[in-house]
């Protein structure tokens, strides 16, 4: 049985901005996948609700507001007390390359910096789902 | 882009226990299972059918932007001051070129995401004509056996999926827009049989009075219903008419009851799935078995030789196939 790979796509943190968000929502809706986007300034704990109940097979958070080394990680936490373990963790924003390697060992699963090719995500997804 | 879906590894049956314990995961598991997996979904639906007709459902259709979602946000927030628990299920279309969707509803409804009494799931149409599939019914049922108390079904009404919500939905309630004009004309006849009350949101915008006054009239030319729907003024951004929308929606399910339509619809939903899972059977039986052989290429070949008519050979088959 087929089905369309769920992502879910968070802006967690307090800028306003989310037009990024939106132009990677419809480049993965055009992948063929089911795009949950929940909105602006979105809270660890909303996330991570939302990626329970929605049963998603991803989930992406995008930021600019430099809080990624905070909230990223709070959201694997929330998630992995729930028992979630098999949810693909993706970041994106404006990243500071030292910080990457820090998320990683968080468990976010990659880090995608602005000037990435959206194909590349797309290809990283279907390449690493957890399930 | 498809993948497979490879089920659970936990037994359903487990699952359903905890679903039932109250468990969100285990609930959104099994309606991802119901939605993907026909398999799955029969050994579900057998083992939650007891558990099942307990919630009133409430359809929330209209035009898009019509502000349904804002709608429906506050219509929750309200039930679950009363100690209620909602389920809701967003609907929004799938996109007919890849095959994926954008879920958008969810922004409406932000501060419900962590209310413990609150299970919201957004699910595209994934190419169904009518925007309702059978998934989504079942998806319905598993947020029924779960013990939501009302479940709120957030449809896009366009076309089809106005006629589908009332297969579904206890109570349907139409959500009108000022300044829809002539769309009002068009969608009309669609809608009159439809809505079980009228909402005309933003009623803060110029226009909203006309429109309440042109709904208004429509329903008073349709004489053939034993109740006349209401019409009610509501802003939901302002959060104003919303006990007033709440209380039409629990006389309707009172009116069901008390008329006995309640049962009668129920029956009729139940008598169209059981008519439907027979046909499907029916189908898979006269596929595998007269496959096999070749058979049902050799009757067409007849058919278009016209050695014979499609009448005798439906007939023949029919008589050969062993129930
Ligand atoms: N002025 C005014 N705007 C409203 C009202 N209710 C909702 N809106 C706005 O209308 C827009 C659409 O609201 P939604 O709740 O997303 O509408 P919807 O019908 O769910 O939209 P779709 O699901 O996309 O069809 C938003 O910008 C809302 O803020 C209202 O009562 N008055
Ligand atoms: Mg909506």
């Amino acid at each position: 049985m087929n089905r369309p790979i769920r992502v879910l796509i968070a802006k967690p943190g307090l800028d306003g901005h989310d037009r990024g968000a939106k132009v990677i929502a419809r480049a993965l809706r055009d992948a063929g996948m089911e795009v949950i986007y929940t909105g602006l300034r979105q809270t660890p704990e909303q996330i991570v609700a939302a990626a329970v109940q929605e049963d998603v097979d991803v989930v992406g958070m995008s930021l600019l507001s430099g809080a990624h080394n905070y909230l990223f990680p709070k959201v694997v936490e929330l998630l992995r007390e729930q028992g979630v373990n098999d949810v693909l963790i993706l970041g994106g924003g404006i990243i500071p390359e030292e910080d990457i390697p820090g998320l990683k060992e968080a468990g976010i699963d990659e880090i995608f910096t602005p000037g990435t090719p959206i194909s590349k995500m797309i290809e990283f997804i279907k390449n690493n789902l957890k399930r | 882009m498809l993948m497979k879906w490879d089920g659970d590894l936990m037994p359903y049956s487990q699952l359903i226990e905890k679903m039932l314990a109250g468990d969100k995961r285990a609930c959104a598991r099994l309606i991802s299972a119901v939605e993907n997996d026909p398999d799955a979904a029969e050994k579900i639906m057998r083992q939650i059918h007891p558990y099942t007709g307990k919630a009133h459902i409430v359809g929330i259709t209209g035009p898009p932007g019509a502000g349904k979602s804002t709608l429906t946000d506050k219509i929750v927030k309200k039930l679950i001051k009363e100690g209620k628990k909602v389920g809701v299920i967003a609907v929004d279309p799938t996109s007919p070129y890849s095959g994926g969707s954008i879920l958008g509803d969810r922004i409406r409804m932000q501060d419900l995401a962590l209310s413990p009494e609150v299970f919201i799931r957004s699910m595209g149409t994934r190419g169904h004509l009518g925007g309702l599939s059978k998934h989504t019914r079942n998806a319905l049922k598993v947020l029924d056996a779960a013990g939501y108390d009302y479940i709120i079904i957030e449809t896009v009404g366009v076309g089809q999926s106005e006629v589908d919500i009332v297969k579904v939905a206890d109570t349907v309630v139409m959500v009108m827009v000022p300044g829809l004009g002539d769309d009002i004309q068009s969608i009309k006849a669609g809608i009159m049989e439809i809505g079980d009350i009228f909402a005309i949101n933003k009623s803060d915008l110029f226009g909203a009075d006309r429109t309440a006054l042109e709904v208004n009239m429509m329903l008073d030319l349709n004489p053939d219903t034993d109740r006349r729907p209401p019409v009610v003024k509501v802003v939901a951004v302002k959060n104003e008419g919303i006990d007033d929308l709440i209380k039409e929606i629990k006389d309707h399910l009172s009116y069901l009851k008390e008329s006995g339509k309640l049962e009668e619809r129920r029956k009729n939903n139940i008598k169209e799935d059981l008519v439907e899972l027979i046909e499907e059977e029916l189908r898979k039986i006269v596929l595998t078995r007269t496959e096999d052989k070749n058979r049902l290429d050799d009757e067409v070949i007849e058919i278009y030789n016209k050695n014979k008519n499609a009448y005798e050979v439906r007939d023949d088959l029919m008589r050969r196939l062993s129930w």
